[in-house]
């Protein structure tokens, strides 16, 4: 009898203990945040979406074979001798235009392995993490500044000067002497 | 006085009587919904130390509105092994049963659906109806879990049933009448008078009355939680043993029914609450209308304090299910058989003797 009466004087007890308790609560303010209005501070080394910036690369592929995804596509072509490609910022020459640098973050794992590789630092995390799309295909992001006629120009060009020292390689066979001196000349203006 | 305005206006007792009869649903029930929703979603967030809502209007006062839209547009989905007409059926009469108790729920002094003598039976009678309605969704719907949430439904309804009647039978034992409108009106004057604290005659029996009252409370409210399948008490609709019981397999407008019902009944009950031991629509400290003579506003007072302190214990009601977790079946059925009804019986022994003396 004690039993039953302690049995339920103590569930109606412990019921207004949990009431006070929750009561607390809703005067406490509160843990979240209002994401998309308030962002929380990302750590230093977070991973997220990759930045490519065209101004350093020099082309040079590393980035795309350490990728254990192989979701970079680099395509470049050599420059012709006498253009100027311009320099990265750390002082390397440039000698390859990029004409095809995509980076498919649909694939992407965001492992990092293709930013340590970059010798001129130029492939690197940024801390843009809201890209969703509707069609996969807007997520294979295309970084090269060149526009689509400058890169078929980049190709033609190079296409050009190969079959011209292809040609001029056939003509100078017979006569090797006189004419590789002005050849020279003339792709430089 | 509501009838016999609306009865002047349109000279029709049928006109007149449609009329009334949809008052409380599109001036109460509706908007009522629409808040009680909000704020479950607010008490709940604030409780667990979130936000809730806050993007809609003002700290997502319209999100309520933006879900009806979209439930609005939903596809009506129809199992094709269900039985359609007590498909279609049950969601309505869930919705009829928790709105015919509105009918004897005197708001305010002037406006009562239905003055009926048997006020109070006549509730408990009507809320009956929704067991059949929840009964019948279960089955029609041809799935496991609705069946089992409705007869869990059906068995908890029908033992919390029985402490709640014995209760309203020891408030109609000291006050001698079941009309919710007199039995309000017996409440008048100052919070003194309620029924609470041992009801409006003065002398020894009202002190000896209050600690029994109290206890009456405490066992109607328990009782009322667990027939409106709240948290505690929701093993009817448990989400984690049940997916959502009885109304799995609803969708769009229908649930919207079930839900809207579910609402309505939490503001019934607490309204029987309040109509039993709380002074029903009585102010408890005075009428401003009386202070300055303004006889029209008095009503409307009395309509504000009836909604403020249903919607307290609608609140009370929110307050539990984010503190309570939910009791298994055999707990469920020992809280009823072993504890309320028990002590219930005492009471109303007790209250039948001291009411006698
Ligand atoms: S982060 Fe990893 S997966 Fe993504 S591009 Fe770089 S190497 Fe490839
Ligand atoms: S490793 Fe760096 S420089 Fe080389 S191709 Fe990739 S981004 Fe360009």
């Amino acid at each position: 009898m004690k039993e039953y009466f302690n049995n339920a004087w103590s569930a109606l007890y412990t019921i207004f203990v949990g009431m006070k308790i929750t009561f607390k609560h809703l005067f406490v303010p509160s843990v979240t945040i209002q994401y998309p209005d308030v962002k929380l501070q990302l750590p230093e080394r977070e991973r997220n979406r990759l930045y490519v910036n065209m101004d350093d690369c020099i082309g040079c592929d590393q980035c795309a074979r350490a990728c254990p995804v192989d979701c970079i596509t680099i395509e470049t072509v050599k420059g012709i001798p006498g253009e100027d490609l311009g320099k990265t910022s750390n002082g390397k020459k440039k000698a390859l235009w990029v004409t095809k640098f995509d980076i498919d973050f649909a694939k992407c794992c965001y492992c990092q392995l293709c930013v340590f590789p970059c010798p001129t630092e130029c492939i690197y995390m940024t801390d843009v993490y809201e890209f969703s799309e509707f069609e996969r295909s807007n997520l294979i992001y295309d970084f090269v500044t060149l526009t689509p006629q400058e890169r078929e120009d980049k190709k033609n060009n190079y296409a050009k000067f190969e079959a011209e020292k292809a040609a001029e390689k056939a003509a100078a066979k017979p006569a090797p002497a006189t004419k590789p001196i002005e050849n020279q000349e003339t792709p430089k203006p | 006085m509501i009838y016999d305005f609306l009865f002047k206006i349109t000279d029709s007792n049928i006109i007149a009587s449609i009329i009334q009869s949809l008052l409380p649903l599109f001036i109460f029930i509706l908007p009522f919904a629409l808040f009680a929703v909000w704020l479950e979603r607010k008490v709940s967030a604030h409780m667990q130390d979130r936000l809730g809502p806050m993007r809609v209007g003002y700290h997502g006062a319209l999100q309520t509105i933006a879900d009806i839209l979209k439930l609005v547009q939903k596809e009506d989905i129809i199992p094709n092994e269900a039985d359609k007409p007590l498909f279609n059926i049950a969601p309505v009469l869930v919705f009829i049963g928790s709105y015919a108790v509105f009918a004897a729920i005197p708001f305010s002094g002037a406006f009562i659906g239905s003055n009926i003598d048997l006020g109070i039976i006549f509730i408990i009678a009507a809320s009956g109806f929704v067991v059949a309605g929840i009964l019948m969704a279960g089955w029609a719907s041809n799935n496991k879990y609705s069946l089992l949430g409705a007869m869990r439904s059906a068995a908890q309804i029908i033992s919390y049933e029985i402490p709640t009647v014995l209760v309203v039978l020891t408030i109609i034992m000291i006050t001698g009448t079941t009309n919710l409108q007199t039995l309000s009106e017996m409440q008048t004057g100052h919070f003194w008078n309620w029924m609470i604290l041992g009801g409006p005659k003065f002398g020894i029996a009202k002190f000896i009355f209050i600690p029994f009252m109290i206890i009456n409370f405490i066992i109607i409210y328990i009782s009322t939680l667990a027939e409106v399948n709240r948290t505690p008490f929701d093993i009817p609709e448990a989400e984690s043993e049940l997916v959502s019981g009885y109304h799995t397999e609803y969708s769009g407008m229908k649930f919207a029914m079930f839900f809207l019902a579910e609402y309505a009944n939490m503001f019934a009950v607490s309204a029987i609450v309040t109509a039993l031991f709380f002074g029903g629509y009585q102010s408890p400290v005075g009428y401003v209308g009386n202070l300055f003579g303004i006889h029209w506003l008095i009503p409307i007072e009395q309509f504000f304090w009836f909604t403020a302190k249903g919607i307290f214990f609608v609140f009370v009601q929110m307050w539990l299910r984010w503190t309570l977790p939910r009791l298994r079946v055999d707990q469920l059925m020992t809280a009823c058989w072993k504890y309320l009804i028990p002590i219930a019986f005492v009471n109303l022994i007790i209250i039948g003797l001291i009411t006698v003396l």
